[in-house]
């Protein structure tokens, strides 16, 4: 699974992407943050607030209850300031 | 079909303008919204990150809402990235309609969504080294709202 981080998200984690297997229990968006938050570190930082953090799941935005599959491009930010 | 662009290089208002009616006998009015960089607290740059790909997928979906709520002969939506000075334009909507209405609802439209669902974030620098990431503000969440109740 490609995982990709922006704005402040990826100067927490510390990069802008990664590839992660995750167990067979990371079913959805939702787990997904709480087993990255799992890790420690710059993910730790990052996600220790979940309701700070979007998702996309293949470039569409997804929310936690969004499965997840083998394969997927996932990414990570915050809510967007653009326009 | 809306014409979408992201690029990181300035834009001629005129020329897409121009382009938007050209060969059109059709258009009746054309509605335009050009945002600016803003100088706050004494900013002296805006860094603008984005999600290449999924930018325009998102751009173009928010420009097909738009064609398929008001009757629209034309629509342009040009979103800059990177770092741009105070006084520099960040983003043009082009809306072209027979009639007014259309053009300046849908204009209205497109930036209110462009602002709360195109995955950009900006950054602000300032003169003194200091930089903070913009927080999205709950006012521009209720501002695009409004299109959801209307519809």
């Amino acid at each position: 699974m490609r995982l990709l981080y922006f704005a402040w998200v990826r100067q927490k984690v510390g990069t802008a992407e990664e590839e992660v297997t995750p167990p067979p229990e990371v079913t959805d968006v939702g787990r997904l943050v709480a087993w990255l938050a799992a890790r420690g570190g710059g993910h730790a930082e990052a996600f220790a607030d979940p309701r700070q953090i979007r998702a996309a799941v293949n470039q569409e935005f997804a929310g936690p209850d969004h499965p997840l599959r083998p394969g997927d491009e996932v990414a990570f930010f915050p809510p967007v300031t653009g326009g | 079909m809306a014409r979408v662009r992201v690029q990181e290089g300035p834009f001629d208002a005129a020329a897409e303008t121009a382009a938007l009616v050209a060969g059109r006998t059709d258009i009746g009015g054309i509605a335009s919204f050009i945002g600016v960089c803003r100088a706050d607290d004494g900013l002296a740059a805006m860094v603008l990150e984005h999600y290449p790909g999924m930018t325009e997928r998102a751009i173009a979906r928010i420009a097909a809402a738009a064609e398929a709520r008001w009757p629209l002969a034309g629509c342009t939506v040009i979103h800059r990235f990177g770092r741009l000075l105070p006084g520099e334009p960040i983003v043009l909507v082009l809306t072209a309609s027979a009639h007014r209405i259309a053009a300046l609802e849908s204009c209205a439209f497109l930036i209110d969504w462009l602002k709360t669902r195109a995955p950009f974030w900006k950054r602000e620098e300032f003169a003194d080294g200091s930089s903070r990431w913009v927080a999205a503000k709950a006012e521009d969440d209720a501002i695009a709202a409004r299109w959801d109740r209307a519809a």
